[in-house]
C-alpha cells in the first residue's frame, strides 16, 4: 500500500474517496457555523434569509452586533487578560524547567519529570475542582486563624489564571524542552572561554537560540487558555471569559450573534496559528 | 563556580516545586481528605468512606460511571478506525506539498475553540438544522427530524473533538516507516492484509498507544459534548462532578466523584502502557 506498489483501480478511487470524505467530516461544522453568521434571521438555521452583516456590526434591537455587544466584548477582554497571564507564567515557568531538567542530574530527577507529565493525564475537570477544594481550605483556614477573608482565593479570576496554568505549563516546558536538547552546549562554552560569566552566555547565546520556541510557547498557551472550558467552568466567578460566557448563551438557545463571534475566534486562532508557522519558517 | 551552580540549581528546582506541589498535589491530598469525610451537622465533621459508599451503592452514580467508561473507550476505538487509513494516506500516499496541505488541513479544527465544533453540530443536527432539512428535501423524511439528544449524536461529537490527537502522532510514527520495508514485505509473497499486521501496525503501535491515551481522556474528561449534544439519558460522569460542586455544594460526593474519575483514568492509561510494555515518559514527552 505504497505508491510503488500497484494496486488496482477501484482501490485507489475508494481509498481517495474515504480521506476526501474525512476531510468534509473535519470541515462540515466549522463551515456551517461560518455560513450561518451572516443569516439575516434570528436564529442560526434554515431557511436562509438573506445574507447580513448586521450580526456583526448592527447597532439595532433585535440585530446587535458582536461590536455593539457589551457582553460579549467583556468576555473577550477577560479572556484575552486570562490568556495573556497564563501564556508569560507558563512560558516563564516552563523555560526554568527546561534549563533543570536539561542541565543539571540530581536524585529524584526520573520522579520530577513523571510528575511534571502528570496534568496532561488528569482530567481538566478534577485539576479544577481540586484547587476549588484546595484555595477554600486555604481561605476558611486564614479566616478561622486571622479572621481575614481573602477574596482572591474564592472563585474568579485568579483561581482561573492558576487553574489553566497548572497543566499549560506542562506543555510549554515540554515545547521549549524539545528545542534546548538541539542546543550545542559548545557554544555557551565557547562564550565561557572568551570570558563571559555563565549568566551572560546564556542570556546572549542559548536564550536567542531558544526564542522561536518560547514564542511558540507563548502563542500556543495563549490560544489553549482562550479555549480552555473544563477548568475554567469549575474556577469561575463573576467575571465570565469568552467560552463561559458563549455556553451560557448557547444553553438559553442560540442566535447568529454566537456565529459572528465564533467567526471571529476562527479567524483570530488561524491568524495567530500562521504567525507561528512563519516565524519557525524562518532560519 | 560550584557553589554558583548550586545557587542556580535551586533558583531553578523553587519554580518547579511551587508549581507541582501548590497546584497539583497538595490540591489533590486536599480533594481525597475532603472526600473521605462525612458532615455530621453544620461545621462538624467526620473520618468516613460513605461517600464513596454512596457512590458504589446507588445505581445512578455506579450506571453513570460504567457507562461514560464504556462509551469512552468505544469512542477512542472508533476515532482510531476512522483516523488510520487517513493518517496512512497523509504519511505515505500523499507526496510534496499535497501531504503538508492535508496535515495542516487535519491541524485546523484543533485551533477553533471546543464550545465553537460543539455549536457547529448542533446547527447541523437539530430538527430545524441543514441535515433534518436536507432529508425532507430530498424526500428521505416527511417531516423534521430530531438529530440531537442521542448517543450516536454525542460519538459523532467526541471523535470528532478528539481527532485531531489521533491523527497527529499516527502520522509521525507512519512517517518514519522505510518503504523500502514496506516493499519487502511484498516481494516476501506477503499482500497487503498481511503486510499491515505484520510490519505496518506493529511499526505505527507507539503512535497507536500515545493517541488512544489521549483520545480516552480527552472523552472521558470532556463536559461540553455530552451535556450540549447528548440527550437526557446520556449522563456523563463530569457532568455528575459538576452538579454536585456548583449545584448541589455537595462538595465530599463531588470530590469522591473525582477521585473515581482520576483513579478509572489512571488505571487505564496504566494498563495500556503496561500492555504496550511503554513508559508515560516515552509516550508523552
Amino acid at each position: 500500500m505504497i505508491p510503488s506498489i500497484p494496486q488496482s483501480r477501484s482501490f485507489r478511487l475508494a481509498y481517495g474517496g474515504y480521506v476526501l470524505l474525512f476531510f468534509v467530516y473535519l470541515a462540515l461544522p466549522l463551515t456551517v457555523v461560518a455560513v450561518f453568521a451572516f443569516n439575516d434571521s434570528q436564529f442560526p438555521s434554515l431557511p436562509w434569509e438573506g445574507f447580513t452583516w448586521n450580526w456583526f456590526f448592527g447597532s439595532e434591537r433585535p440585530q446587535i452586533g458582536v461590536f455593539h455587544e457589551r457582553g460579549i466584548l467583556r468576555a473577550v477582554g477577560t479572556s484575552a487578560f486570562v490568556a495573556l497571564c497564563v501564556a508569560v507564567l507558563s512560558v516563564a515557568v516552563g523555560t526554568s524547567n527546561a534549563f533543570l531538567f536539561n542541565r543539571y542530574e540530581f536524585r529524584g530527577k526520573g520522579l520530577l519529570y513523571v510528575l511534571m507529565l502528570l496534568p496532561l493525564v488528569i482530567p481538566g475537570i478534577v485539576l479544577g475542582i481540586s484547587i476549588l477544594v484546595f484555595s477554600s481550605t486555604l481561605a476558611n483556614g486564614l479566616w478561622d486563624l486571622a479572621q481575614m477573608d481573602i477574596q482572591a482565593l474564592r472563585p474568579g479570576l485568579l483561581l482561573v489564571v492558576l487553574g489553566q496554568f497548572s497543566f499549560i505549563t506542562t506543555i510549554a516546558t515540554l515545547v521549549i524542552s524539545a528545542r534546548l536538547q538541539k542546543f550545542d552546549r559548545t557554544l555557551e562554552e565557547a562564550a565561557l572561554n572568551l570570558g563571559a560569566d555563565r549568566l551572560t552566555a546564556v542570556r546572549t547565546i542559548t536564550l536567542p537560540f531558544l526564542a522561536p520556541a518560547m514564542i511558540g510557547a507563548v502563542v500556543v498557551a495563549f490560544l489553549m487558555s482562550f479555549e480552555n472550558f473544563n477548568t475554567t467552568l469549575m474556577l469561575v466567578g463573576s467575571d465570565a471569559p469568552l467560552t463561559i460566557a458563549m455556553f451560557d448563551r448557547l444553553k438559553e438557545g442560540s442566535t447568529p450573534l454566537l456565529n459572528a463571534v465564533s467567526l471571529l475566534l476562527m479567524l483570530g486562532s488561524s491568524l495567530l496559528a500562521l504567525l507561528v508557522i512563519l516565524f519557525q519558517r524562518k532560519p | 563556580m560550584r557553589s554558583q551552580s548550586r545557587i542556580a540549581f535551586y533558583l531553578l528546582l523553587t519554580p518547579l516545586v511551587l508549581w507541582l506541589g501548590l497546584l497539583i498535589i497538595i490540591p489533590h491530598i486536599d480533594m481525597l481528605l475532603i472526600s473521605l469525610r462525612e458532615r455530621i451537622s453544620f461545621g462538624v465533621y467526620e473520618t468516613s468512606l460513605t461517600q464513596y459508599e454512596k457512590a458504589l451503592t446507588e445505581p445512578l452514580y455506579l450506571r453513570t460511571f460504567a457507562r461514560t467508561a464504556v462509551m469512552s473507550v468505544l469512542a477512542t476505538a472508533i476515532t482510531l478506525l476512522i483516523a488510520f487509513p487517513v493518517a496512512y494516506y497523509i504519511a505515505k500516499m500523499a507526496k510534496g506539498r499535497l501531504q503538508q496541505v492535508l496535515f495542516m488541513l487535519c491541524l485546523i479544527p484543533f485551533y477553533v475553540s471546543e464550545l465553537v465544533r460543539t455549536f457547529g453540530w448542533m446547527i447541523l443536527l437539530r430538527e430545524t438544522g441543514i441535515i433534518s432539512n436536507l432529508l425532507q428535501w430530498t424526500g428521505l423524511a416527511d417531516q423534521p427530524v430530531e438529530l440531537l439528544y442521542t448517543d450516536a449524536t454525542m460519538m459523532v461529537g467526541l471523535v470528532y473533538t478528539s481527532m485531531l490527537f489521533m491523527v497527529v502522532p499516527l502520522v509521525t510514527t507512519l512517517e518514519s516507516l522505510d518503504d523500502s520495508v514496506v516493499e519487502a514485505g511484498y516481494d516476501l509473497g506477503g499482500n497487503g492484509l498481511s503486510v499491515l499486521r505484520e510490519i505496518i501496525i506493529p511499526h505505527a503501535m507507539p503512535g497507536i498507544v500515545s493517541g488512544c491515551i489521549v483520545v480516552f481522556m480527552l472523552s472521558l474528561g470532556n463536559y461540553l459534548t455530552p451535556t450540549m449534544l447528548g440527550g437526557k439519558d446520556s449522563l456523563w460522569f463530569t457532568e455528575m462532578i459538576y452538579n454536585q460542586f456548583i449545584v448541589r455544594s455537595n462538595w465530599e460526593l463531588g470530590a469522591a466523584f473525582g477521585f473515581m474519575l482520576l483513579l478509572l483514568s489512571s488505571v487505564i492509561v496504566w494498563g495500556m502502557l503496561r500492555l504496550t510494555g511503554r513508559t508515560l515518559k516515552e509516550t508523552m514527552g
